[in-house]
């Protein structure tokens, strides 16, 4: 009996302790990533990252590469934004607990976590592709088709962030709004997206942080651009997209470049996913 | 007479907004139908897209180990195994490491540590899939092959460097192989299933952790009252409660794992050779994908896409189940 | 009086707002009411009681349709709103709901300014100018007895008022589109006994103008406020009288078992 008792104080203690060293295993990589980050991109910091451009080499910055995911991320989250909120708003309140809803939602988190490259090379032949046989033969990689191909990987985020605040939002509200005569379309548009306004944005800036990182969709849609381009039609560089150049480059002052990159990028995402913290904690206040 | 009228503009009202909804009804389903589209657009693209390769090399495709562009013959075995294998490397590792950090989170520590622990975890979710690969690159692949490797090949291949091999070598079958590399850097499928591993455990523990909050109380307690540890609660009751959804996001981590390019692409050497060492570098679907595709034309292109459209496929099947699994739990939690 | 299917008759009323005649409701498979016949009287307070389940509130969701939202639920048998049947499907929605305000359980404001809250309804039914909105809204906050708190933050968001004062505002919302019938459903469960209070006087004063229905769980309150006293049970209407009998000398065993509090 006693044997038993302490067999199982061992097994417990034993149990408990690799619980923990789980979790410390698992912090202790967060930290040692973000730290090798943090060291070797402080450290590449320079003011010329942001007043060059990526033709002049390990001479250069990363002035374009910056403004090319800034067009290619609004492109995509400009996009995204309208089709995945009305889509959203179609689930939650049109299409619940019908058939083709909930096929839908379902999809739709498949989609969620759907390869990236795989969406990249469905761009390449939906716009890649057609543009190029358009222009008789010269390929053409754009920032609008890497837009594009990041706005299928927002999508889904923001279809499913929408339909779950929608459907946090409660029905009594529908009730007063409908007891007052007011027309569904208008009721959903003006009080329910009202209401559940500041959960929206936070899907849209999770959106907007799991595509400002994405680099294989882009490889084969935006490409990439030495030089400064703007209009969206053309070839356009991206961060990601640079990282990947350089860290496969051998030369030592490219790493030095792609290390700042990275740190650029991570304090982007970092700093949006605080912020869509601190947005969603503010609304459960207010909203109790 | 006045009445008549307000009747006759209630009636036109009721008519506009009639129309007014089946137009905004109309536009959102519209909306809700392209992410469907876009799901069997990607499918249909990438089929259409390797069609050549099918029709070339039919079943051959998939068993075949060669890829000689040179003599235009393509065959997915070498990136579908490194595929197949990476992720698997990464399931092996991730899942316990994700059991233990949920079991601490939800069970073990004390209640003001586990936000700040769990948002912590949960931020290695968001950072973005490249820095995993420069992180795998610079830091880690160089960490390993001076401090892991050394010790693996050794002590447990069947290629050490002193050429005396290990107790565990000889006698041990199929070991000896697998650790067996004279390759000397740290780039292999080991690495990149750590690598991906440290990428897929906050996915799967947090998915984890959740399901382990949906568990009754006093399920837990009623345990606990009979004398039970933290240990036999969480192995005995949490578990077999929650059996579905935690197959389920681990799953969902499978999921991942199998479609991501970035944090591989960085560590796995890529080399189209069929290895049966671990610590040999390797190539998976997407990484082949991305290193050649942008240079690839022709027949080269055409095996790429059908590549991109078996791994659509795989991954498509493997959430799917994750998400059938995931379900069962929110249903026996709505009764 | 010996009769019993003498009280469950519809009680003569001289000029009926609503005329109920054989009501049924279904939810999928559950018959939630059996056979509803009672007329209510116009610019009077009518209390519906009964314990949680019996359909009280049900019987109040069909008064304006407001349950044809959901799925799977149907009402057959009539309903005359001044002698037309509203739940004939051609009955337009927006003019039953321009004369049938409701006001429920919980406070439910828009998320927006308190202004913009009562202006929301009466926008979609009246094209007024700015001035005469301004009117509207504050005629409809003094009916409510709220004007004098918010005068000087109409602006604000409504989320930061109180719960009494949120509850008063629905009231606004709801008696700014001028309907003839207001129909609240257990207005005060949410509120304190100072809010409530405030309620039932308003209640009180409204009834001049409004043919008033009140879903209520807490007889006092119905004894209080109320004309009518219908009491309600499993579904079927037991007893529907002036308020004054029911409470002092009920027809039905029932009624007096449940206004007496032996069962509940």
């Amino acid at each position: 009996m006693n044997a038993l008792y302490l067999r199982r104080r061992i097994t417990n203690a034993l149990a408990m302790t690799m619980s923990m060293l789980a979790t410390l295993v698992g912090l202790a990589f967060l930290a040692w990533i973000l730290w090798e980050t943090l060291r070797q991109g402080i450290s590449a910091l320079d003011l010329k990252l942001f007043t060059k451009i990526t033709a002049y080499g390990e001479d250069g910055g990363l002035l374009n590469s910056m403004v090319g995911s800034l067009v290619i991320n609004f492109i995509g989250i400009g996009i995204a934004t309208p089709i995945g909120v009305l889509a959203g708003t179609w689930l939650a309140e049109y299409a619940n607990r019908t058939k083709l809803g909930e096929s839908i939602r379902f999809l739709n988190d498949i989609l969620l976590s759907a390869p990236s490259i795989v969406m990249g090379l469905f761009v390449y032949t939906i716009i890649v592709l057609p543009s190029t046989a358009l222009t008789h033969g010269n390929t053409t990689f754009s920032g609008f088709a890497g837009g594009v191909a990041l706005a299928l990987i927002a999508l889904p985020v923001i279809v499913r962030t929408t339909d779950e605040m929608l459907r946090l939002v409660p029905s009594t509200l529908r009730e007063a709004a409908l007891s007052l005569g007011v027309p569904q379309w208008k009721l959903t548009v003006q009080i329910l997206i009202r209401a559940a306004r500041s959960g929206i944005i936070t899907g849209v800036l999770l959106a907007l942080a799991r595509i400002s990182g994405e680099t294989a969709p882009l490889l084969f849609t935006a490409f990439g651009n030495n030089y400064m381009a703007i209009n969206p039609m053309e070839k356009m560089s991206s961060l990601p997209q640079i990282i990947y150049q350089y860290a496969n480059d051998p030369g030592e002052s490219m790493h030095a470049l792609a290390w700042a990159g990275a740190f650029v990028i991570t304090m982007f995402v970092l700093l949006l996913s605080l912020a869509s913290r601190l947005i969603l904690s503010r609304t459960k206040v207010s909203h109790d | 007479m006045t009445t008549a009228i307000t009747t006759d503009i209630l009636e036109q009202r009721s008519r506009r907004d009639a129309r007014h909804e089946r137009l905004f009804r109309w536009l959102l389903k519209a909306c809700a139908l392209l992410v469907l589209a876009s799901l069997l657009g990607a499918a249909a693209a990438t089929l259409w897209g390797g069609r050549d390769a099918f029709a070339t090399f039919g079943w051959h495709f998939l068993v075949s180990s060669e890829w000689d562009p040179g003599n235009e013959v393509y065959g997915a075995l070498v990136p579908v195994y490194g595929t197949l294998a990476t992720s698997f490397i990464a399931l092996l590792i991730a899942v316990p490491v994700s059991f233990g950090i949920a079991v601490y989170l939800s069970e073990v520590a004390p209640t003001w540590l586990r936000t700040p622990v769990a948002s912590a975890i949960e931020l290695l979710a968001g950072i973005p899939s490249i820095i995993y690969g420069m992180w795998g690159l610079f830091i880690f692949a160089p960490f390993f092959a001076e401090h892991v490797k050394p010790w693996l090949t050794n002590n447990l291949g069947n290629q050490p460097d002193d050429g005396q091999l290990s107790w565990v070598a000889e006698h041990v079958p199929f070991v000896g192989k697998l650790f067996g590399s004279s390759y000397p850097f740290g780039a292999s499928i080991l690495v990149a299933g750590i690598v991906l591993a440290i990428m897929i455990i906050p996915f799967i523990s947090s998915v984890m952790r959740e399901v382990f909050q949906t568990v009754p109380t006093r399920l837990k307690e009623s345990a606990y009252a009979l004398g039970s540890s933290t240990w036999e609660v969480s192995w005995d009751i949490v578990l077999p409660y929650t059996r579905s959804a935690v197959i389920g996001g681990i799953f969902l981590g499978l999921g991942r794992a199998l479609g991501e390019t970035m944090a591989v692409t960085f560590v796995l050497g890529n080399a189209m050779q069929l290895s049966a060492s671990l610590l040999d570098p390797g190539t998976s679907i997407a990484s082949t994908i991305a290193n050649q595709f942008s240079e690839a034309a022709g027949l080269q292109k055409s095996a790429l896409m059908a590549l991109a459209f078996l791994l659509f496929v795989v991954t498509f099947i493997v959430l799917l189940i994750a998400r059938l699994m995931l379900r069962r739990l929110a249903s026996k939690e709505g009764r | 009086m010996t009769d019993p299917a003498l009280a469950a008759r519809p009680l003569p009323v001289a000029s009926p707002k609503f005329t109920v005649r054989d009501l049924h409701f279904h939810y999928g498979d559950f018959h939630a009411l059996k056979g509803i016949d009672m007329d209510i009287p116009e610019k009077q307070v009518t209390a519906i009681i009964g314990p949680s389940g019996c359909g009280k509130s049900t019987l109040l969701r069909i008064f304006n349709r407001i349950y044809a939202i959901y799925p799977k639920l149907r009402a057959t048998g009539s309903i005359l709103l001044d002698g037309e049947n509203i739940l004939d499907p051609r009955y337009s929605m927006n003019r039953l709901r321009s004369k049938i305000g409701m006001v429920f359980q919980k406070p439910v404001p828009f998320p927006m300014t308190i202004f913009e809250n009562v202006a929301y309804g009466i926008r979609h039914h009246e094209k007024l100018s700015r001035s005469d909105m301004e009117g509207r809204v504050e005629q409809a906050l003094r009916s409510s007895a709220l004007w004098g708190e918010v005068k000087d933050k109409l602006k604000q968001n409504a989320l930061g008022l109180s719960g009494g004062q949120q509850q008063r505002l629905c009231i606004a919302r709801a008696i700014a589109l001028k309907p003839e019938v207001l129909l609240l459903d257990e207005p005060t469960s949410a509120l304190d006994p100072i809010a409530t209070g405030r309620i039932e006087q308003l209640v009180e004063e409204l009834k001049s103008e409004f043919t008033i229905v009140i879903v209520t769980h807490n007889m006092q309150q119905a004894a209080r406020v109320s004309d009518l006293t219908a009491f309600m049970y499993l579904g079927e209407l037991i007893e529907f009288d002036k308020t004054e009998k029911i409470f002092t000398k009920p027809d039905k065993k029932q009624t007096e078992d449940y206004i007496t509090g032996r069962f509940g």
